[in-house]
């Protein structure tokens, strides 16, 4: 009897440091949401068209329409695409973010990167994937994350990993000088990335109030403060204009 | 005296301080060693911004963001203290960083290493993984036909001539849209000039720029394909081997003379003649006008092999260079401007010129007259006062003419005539100037006469670098020399005095011989 005290004693005394030492860690379910729409006001600009002649492959994946550099992509409803919305800052200091689910895929399909734009948490493996089979080089030109250039000149994958937080981490391949894609490497999970109808969703946050951050590549960036509590979803909506 | 002299400029630079003085890895000297000797290109704060940058390309080192190009360690990794310590001892060939071992002492260049780590936050962060890649050491028969051939597969298969191009002189379609991690334009390596490469030009250095990329610049790592086994370590040596093939074995010695044998037929007037290919070549360095406005710091072409042949009424010149591209380019007016646009110009109230479709020229010059003496004109095309003779070619419109030059703005066309045909090849102009020996115009035209040192000089301008008018590539004066034919008599007067010899030892034995008979008769 006194055994299985001080077993429940020690269960109990688990249960309650580990409830202390994570104290508000969002799971995927439960907590508040953020989301909204990124709005583009103006002319939309013209997207001046990529020769792939020297690249027959990559070009007969384009029959429908010649493909197009993808700096500014103004979706059918007049909203913007592959605007990169993330929590800059507010979360506790205590936050410790969950262990990734599995890598973040880039695929270069088409002498194009899939997706553009995307994140990704420290640590997380970055699989860099190679469907073309004609040679790729991808070059990540961090500052705070040590910047690294290989060779893909087959189908192939490799695996590559970013050690400090870093919002963008330009990403690039020089035998193609159109192919560029961006990352941002963040230590919780609070991100999202404006898709075809302009709109974006950050969930599972903490209570708190929290600095967000839309980062377009060419329109630069803007924030927003929003306060969330409990499970509630609260709107941030942002607008670029044509510059 | 002069033995003293020599004795010490040969001594001096190896004398080591004593380690007890000079603790190694002292940042605090090395700070002062860095504001002497490097802080001119490489800038005070170390971002590769100091007074003579701008002129540059390519760019100094920027320090603050520890990227290096020439390490032993992955990509994405920092370099070694041995891989910072040999590019300060050896310097990046084909760039203006020169080797320092020998100018600083072995304390000093270890104690600039150190300070120059200090630029970067990430050499102090200890999670920070360095460490040198184990090299294998290169497979033999390296420069058998078959390895060559297994080399060169590879070069077009994982995508080499993309950049590199067909032939390696950097001409690839992807070439004209390079830039480094700065954004300022970069070439892609000539491979046929191995004494150039940044991190040196031997099989085993290229093999280890194969396998850890040249961090800051499109060069690629390829280790990964490795350690996917989609090739094997001996393959990647194999295009080591390949592409050191490309260059000659040892880095062209630059003579001074050029000597033209005389042949009996007419002079080949094609520069694929294969003729050429049985005379000598000479190489002849080329750098940037830096002397009169606007001086031009980042010469395109580095050099240019010269072959001469006559017989006896004509001179045949050929000329041969490496230069990416057939100028004028349309797909490289991107490129020319950018470069336009880094390399500072020296008159700098003025914005840099505009690209413009220039052509590729190249310029042979002589002083009007064989000169008696060592006196010539002014090399950098001569004077108002004391105007040169020159051999001027274009590659657009293509044409050759010859006339004098007073200064590098001023060339007035003479109606004497020179022949030119010219070749565009993978990267290669092959030219080849015809005149004849003599000409009516003794005035300006140099005769040019057999058995003379006659003073000659090259100039050089690729279009598609924005090379035009005084942004131009220049060598020094070095010599023509028409060989006379040999005459009959310097290989017959030996065998006659062989012969002579024979006979009269021949006499003086056989008398000797017959005294000798007599005497025992006797």
């Amino acid at each position: 009897m006194r055994k299985l005290g001080a077993v429940v004693g020690v269960a109990v005394l688990g249960v309650a440091l580990a409830g202390w030492m994570r104290p508000t860690v969002p799971g995927a379910q439960g907590g508040g949401t953020i989301s909204g729409k990124v709005k583009f006001t103006g002319a939309k600009p013209a997207m001046p068209k990529i020769d792939m002649s020297e690249e027959p492959k990559c070009k007969a994946k384009y029959t429908a329409a010649p493909p197009t550099e993808e700096t500014v992509v103004v979706n059918a409803n007049g909203t913007l695409a592959n605007v990169f919305v993330y929590v800059k800052s507010g979360l506790p200091a205590s936050y410790k973010a969950p262990a990734p689910a599995g890598p973040v895929t880039l695929d270069q399909d088409g002498c194009r990167y899939h997706p553009h734009v995307f994140g990704i948490l420290v640590g997380q493996p970055l699989a860099i994937k190679n469907s073309d089979g004609i040679l790729h080089n991808i070059k990540a030109k961090g500052t705070k994350n040590r910047p690294f250039n290989i060779s893909q000149p087959a189908v192939m994958t490799s695996d590559r990993t970013f050690s400090a937080p870093e919002v963008m981490v330009p990403l690039e391949c020089n035998v193609h000088g159109w192919m560029h894609a961006w990352l941002g490497v963040l230590p919780h999970p609070f991100f999202g990335v404006s898709g075809s109808d302009g709109s974006f969703t950050i969930k599972g946050l903490p209570p708190g109030t929290y600095t967000i951050e839309a980062w377009h590549e060419k329109y630069g960036t803007q924030t927003a403060t929003v306060t969330v509590a409990g499970s509630e979803t609260k709107t941030a909506d942002f607008s670029f204009a044509a510059k | 005296m002069i033995d003293a002299l020599l004795a010490f400029v040969l001594v001096a630079p190896r004398v080591p301080r004593p380690p007890s003085l000079v603790p190694l890895q002292d940042t605090t000297h090395g700070k002062v060693v860095y504001a002497k000797w490097c802080a001119g290109c490489h800038g005070d704060g170390g971002a590769g911004d100091g007074p003579a940058a701008a002129h540059m390309l390519s760019r100094p080192r920027n320090f603050t963001g520890a990227v290096y190009k020439i390490r032993t360690t992955a990509s994405g990794q920092l370099p070694t203290d041995a891989d910072l310590i040999r590019a300060i001892d050896d310097g990046l060939p084909g760039s203006a960083m020169p080797a320092w071992k020998g100018r600083l002492s072995d304390a000093e260049r270890r104690d600039v290493a150190a300070y120059i780590k200090t630029f970067s936050s990430f050499f102090a962060d200890t999670s920070q993984h360095v460490a040198a890649l184990k090299f294998s050491s290169e497979p033999s028969g390296g420069t058998g036909a078959t390895a060559l051939k297994t080399g060169r597969q590879f070069y077009d298969s994982i995508g080499c001539r993309k950049c590199h191009g067909d032939q390696g002189r950097g001409d690839g379609p992807s070439a004209p849209t390079l830039k480094d991690d700065a954004g300022f334009p970069i070439f892609a390596a000539d491979l046929h000039q191995s004494w150039r490469f940044r991190g040196g030009g031997s099989t085993g250095d290229i093999y280890h720029r194969l396998r850890t990329g040249l961090d800051g610049t499109p060069m690629p790592s390829f280790s990964d394909l490795i350690d996917q086994k989609f090739l094997t370590d001996e393959q990647l040596w194999r295009l080591a081997q390949y592409v050191r093939s490309l260059s000659p074995p040892e880095p062209p010695e630059v003579q001074d003379v050029i000597h033209a044998p005389q042949i009996a037929g007419p002079v080949p007037a094609s520069p694929d003649d294969s003729v050429w290919g049985r005379v000598g070549r000479y190489w002849f360095p080329l750098v940037g006008q830096v002397i009169r406005k606007s001086r031009w710091f980042a010469p395109a072409v580095s050099g240019v092999w010269v072959q001469a042949l006559h017989d006896g009424h004509t001179l045949a010149l050929r000329v041969s260079w490496d230069d990416r591209t057939q100028s004028p380019d349309s797909a490289w007016l991107g490129f020319e401007q950018r470069v336009l646009e880094t390399v500072a110009s020296d008159d700098s109230a003025s914005p840099p010129p505009k690209a413009e479709p220039w052509p590729d020229q190249l310029a042979v010059q002589f002083p009007r007259h064989i000169p008696e003496g060592m006196e010539r004109p002014y090399f950098l095309m001569g004077s108002e006062t004391d105007p040169v003779y020159q051999w001027r070619w274009t590659s657009s419109p293509r044409k050759s003419v010859a006339g004098l030059a007073r200064g590098i703005e001023r060339f007035d066309t003479l109606p004497g005539v020179v022949a030119g045909q010219a070749r565009f090849d993978h990267g290669e102009w092959r030219l080849v100037f015809t005149r004849a020996l003599a000409t009516p115009d003794t005035a300006n035209e140099v005769p040019l006469e057999a058995g003379r040192a006659i003073p000659v000089a090259f100039f050089a301008w690729d279009g598609s670098s924005g090379e035009h008018g005084s942004r131009v590539a220049v060598s020094t004066w070095y010599f023509l020399a028409l060989d006379r034919p040999t005459p009959p008599g310097v290989f017959i007067s030996p065998v006659l005095a062989m012969l002579v010899t024979l006979g009269l030892g021949l006499v003086v034995i056989r008398r000797a011989q017959r005294r000798g008979t007599a005497r025992v008769e006797r």
